[in-house]
């Protein structure tokens, strides 16, 4: 058997994200109309906000998770909090990537100081500081106690860059969308929902896989820790043969004497 | 509470007085980067003038790490930091009598920068009716969040590494709002300054109420 994380439930997920990819891609770039004022580079948009707005969610999520695994105290709260911020730096990659090669068509420059791009790079690194603090090598319950306190300081930064374009005059966009007299035309609307749904579904298709990963890693770390315990139980009887740690060992013959 | 904090943080000022790490070790270092500075920047005076405020608080950023490691480092040896949990001082009395302590030690620390930019860099200091709530109010906000991810990665094996990594990008606000408003004090133009005042302030805030609720449990996992 080819051991696995999916279910069936997934595989459908895995499937409509992937047609849902390339109808996005149809119509990002052939369908929509090009727009009056960015002409072609209007495109770039159908993948920047969706993936921008996602990572935005993903790490709400982990806020959120964090609370809960400081309330509740179940590993459920903290794998979620910890896949969720995976999947958000990744996606945050991508609005960085699609942002930048827009600025340098738009802007003339790859990367540029405002307000809204500054908070999004020191939200990027901040989330890799959290990324390399649940890689800490410590004891779980410790690593994940931790973990929820750094993830619960993320909030700030993540709320100030979603509202900086509101709050702070920048060079960038402000909120096209959800501004009532919004300018989009029919098509271009559909195409951004579109967008954002399928990125969605693929964080939504992600997460899930990520979970179930993060999750049997616990239960590896587990075996390790239960096979690690029998054999320096046997190494405490003399005339028992000794073995080498192996994830097989979960049972601890003898050990409640 | 008050009277907790008052205990920790004489304990820790009296500490650093009588070993002499800050004066022998922390302060010549803050020179040092100015001069550094200086070097990277050609000796132009033009390019240093105008980028003061902004290598003073970065000068302040780095030594604050020195001093933040510093304050939970005196902690790891011989199991003080399980005597302080075993002491029945409340969390947060310990979580601000820290942040005193730390925020002391940056602010004799600032006074000297000062110096350092008046006669090297020649910055002439004017405005301080905006400079000096810009100095207290920021250092407050690094002191606070200082203490938060001090604490947090005391505890941890590699603690050294993990936090300029956490911590930097936090008080990556304090340094442009110290920065702008410092600027603002300095130039004589200090109405954009109230602004950036403002946010320092808001900064302090936030991590010092964070700070008074976190600080127990993050205590525990030291």
């Amino acid at each position: 058997m080819v051991a696995s994380t999916s279910s069936p439930g997934t595989r459908i997920l895995g499937v409509a994200v992937g047609a849902g990819l390339a109808v996005l891609l149809l119509f990002a770039l052939v369908l929509s109309p090009a727009d009056a004022v960015q002409e072609e580079t209007v495109r770039m948009f159908y993948v920047h906000v969706p993936t921008a707005l996602i990572a935005f969610t993903a790490f709400f999520v982990t806020v959120g998770a964090s609370v809960g695994y400081l309330v509740r105290r179940t590993e459920w709260w903290d794998i979620v909090a910890g896949a969720s911020a995976e999947m958000g730096a990744v996606l945050l990659v991508a609005t960085l990537v699609s942002g930048a090669l827009w600025g340098r068509v738009t802007w003339g420059v790859y990367w540029t100081w405002d307000a809204r791009l500054t908070l999004t790079a020191l939200l990027f690194v901040l989330v890799l500081g959290y990324l390399a603090v649940r890689r800490l090598p410590l004891e779980r319950g410790q690593r994940s106690r931790v973990s929820a306190v750094v993830g619960l300081l993320l909030a700030p930064t993540t709320i100030a860059c979603h509202y900086a374009t509101t709050w702070w005059r920048t060079l960038h966009q402000s909120q096209t969308v959800t501004t009532t007299d919004a300018k989009l035309d029919g098509l271009m609307l559909f195409t951004f929902a579109l967008g954002m749904i399928v990125f969605g579904l693929l964080y939504g298709w992600l997460m899930i896989h990520r979970f179930r990963i993060l999750w049997l890693e616990n239960r590896v770390e587990d075996l390790s820790l239960d096979a690690a315990i029998a054999d320096r139980l046997r190494e405490a009887q003399p005339d028992a043969p000794r073995t080498s740690p192996t994830l097989t060992g979960s049972g601890i013959p003898g050990a409640t004497g | 509470m008050f009277r907790d904090a008052a205990l920790v943080a004489g304990k820790d000022l009296r500490l650093e007085l009588r070993s002499r790490v800050g004066v022998a070790q922390v302060a010549p270092f803050a020179l040092l980067m100015l001069i550094l500075f200086a070097f990277a920047l050609d000796p132009d005076r033009a390019v240093l003038q105008r980028a003061t405020a902004g290598l003073y608080w970065v000068a302040v950023l780095f030594s604050a790490l020195l001093a933040i490691q510093r304050a939970f480092a005196v902690e790891s040896d011989e199991g003080v930091r399980d005597a302080l949990r075993l002491s029945g001082l409340d969390p947060a009395g310990i979580f601000l009598g820290k942040v005193a302590a730390i925020a002391i030690q940056l602010l004799v620390l600032e006074v000297l920068l000062l110096g350092g930019v008046v006669v090297l860099y020649n910055a002439e200091p004017s405005g301080f009716a905006l400079l000096v709530p810009t100095c207290l109010s920021a250092t407050l906000g690094l002191a606070a969040a200082g203490c938060i991810y001090g604490v947090l990665a005391a505890g941890l094996r590699v603690k050294e590494t993990i936090l300029p990594l956490l911590l930097l990008p936090v008080l990556a606000p304090v340094l442009i709002a110290a920065t702008q408003a410092f600027e603002a004090a300095l130039g004589g133009a200090t109405g954009e300054g109230w602004r950036w005042l403002g946010l320092l302030l808001v900064f302090a805030a936030a991590y010092v109420a964070l700070g008074f609720g976190t600080f127990g449990l993050l205590l525990e996992e030291s």
